[in-house]
């Protein structure tokens, strides 16, 4: 069971996401109508932080426990593929305020709701793979 | 043990998210969510449909359980370390969300009208968050990631697909909360 740790820093991961609100409809409501500057604050922090993490990374400063070198993934290219998913995604986010890692997190506070929305994550992940070969990218 | 029960702010969680990524690489994996989604597609039997998810789901084992920590710690917190759920939220979001008819406005973390039982129950209630998740599942694999993958380790590792992902991310909310959410209450 090496990979334990991932279930632990999963447990981390919701314990931090929960702590902040950051699981919070009512965040992601004032986060999209600029009223509050928390979720900008903490989104913007992380993003600064994992900025200077990577460049570490990159560097080859910091090797992963096996002691390779860490290489994020490259994002696959495409304008209309990442803005139009994206913008589809936002749609969802902000409507029912959930995005991916926290809809598991809510499954511990609003139970139902949440697997709802889970159970449409994963129609809506199907209905991708069905036709992923004929959208644009 | 007060700190754990008090909220914690932006400027400790902000950190505490980039350790979170940084320890996800640190133990050989590419941080991100929404791939579990379809891993989970793979698992229910969708590789019988479409080829697309004839992966093996077992060499994605480590999300998998990543995810399984992420519901034990949303029920840990929901049960030992939120005790209470208001949120200090702007009174000018208040007063917008009481005029559209929503009631205790951020006395917990999730409003009544939409995550409440007897809403799912209702077609309206059901709706709403099936079809929400139907975006989420499709945009993000779509746009090839969401929230942690594109925002928090796209951005930070200065990906551009992950820039213009972001701003739909935000073209899509902005478009959610203040057009339709008012048609929907």
């Amino acid at each position: 069971m090496k990979n334990i740790k991932f279930l632990l820093l999963g447990i981390f991961f919701a314990i931090v996401l929960s702590k902040s609100q950051a699981i919070s409809w009512y965040r992601f409501y004032e986060m999209f109508t600029f009223q509050s500057f928390h979720m900008f604050g903490i989104i913007g922090g992380a993003v600064v932080i994992s900025a200077i993490i990577m460049q570490l990374f990159k560097s080859g400063k910091i090797k992963d426990i096996n002691g390779n070198k860490i290489v994020p993934k490259p994002k696959k290219k495409g304008v209309i593929s990442t803005v139009f998913g994206g913008t589809l995604f936002g749609l969802g986010w902000g409507i029912s305020g959930a995005c991916a890692a926290p809809v598991f997190v809510i499954l511990g506070f609003k139970f139902l709701p949440a697997l709802l929305i889970l159970v449409g994550a994963l129609i809506g992940a199907f209905i991708y793979g069905l036709i992923a070969k004929k959208l644009p990218n | 043990m007060d700190f754990l029960l008090q909220p914690w702010p932006w400027f400790i969680v902000g950190p505490l998210i980039a350790l979170s990524l940084f320890l996800y690489f640190y133990f050989g994996q590419n941080f991100g969510a929404s791939t579990n989604f379809e891993t989970l597609c793979t698992m229910a039997g969708a590789g019988k449909v479409s080829d697309y998810f004839k992966k093996d789901w077992k060499q994605r084992d480590f999300a998998l359980l990543f995810v399984v920590g992420l519901i034990i710690g949303g029920f840990i917190s929901a049960y030992f370390l939120v005790p209470n759920p208001t949120i200090d939220l702007n009174p000018i979001t208040v007063q917008k969300l009481t005029d559209l008819g929503f009631a205790n406005v951020g006395e917990s973390y999730f409003p009544a009208e939409i995550f409440s039982d007897d809403v799912v129950f209702s077609l309206k209630g059901f709706l709403i968050l099936i079809l929400s998740g139907v975006l989420i599942g499709f945009g993000t694999r779509y746009a090839g990631g969401c929230t942690s993958g594109h925002a928090i380790t796209g951005l930070s590792s200065l990906q551009l697909p992950s820039l213009l992902a972001v701003i739909g991310f935000f073209i899509g909310g902005i478009v959610a909360t203040w057009f339709i959410i008012p048609i929907l209450f």
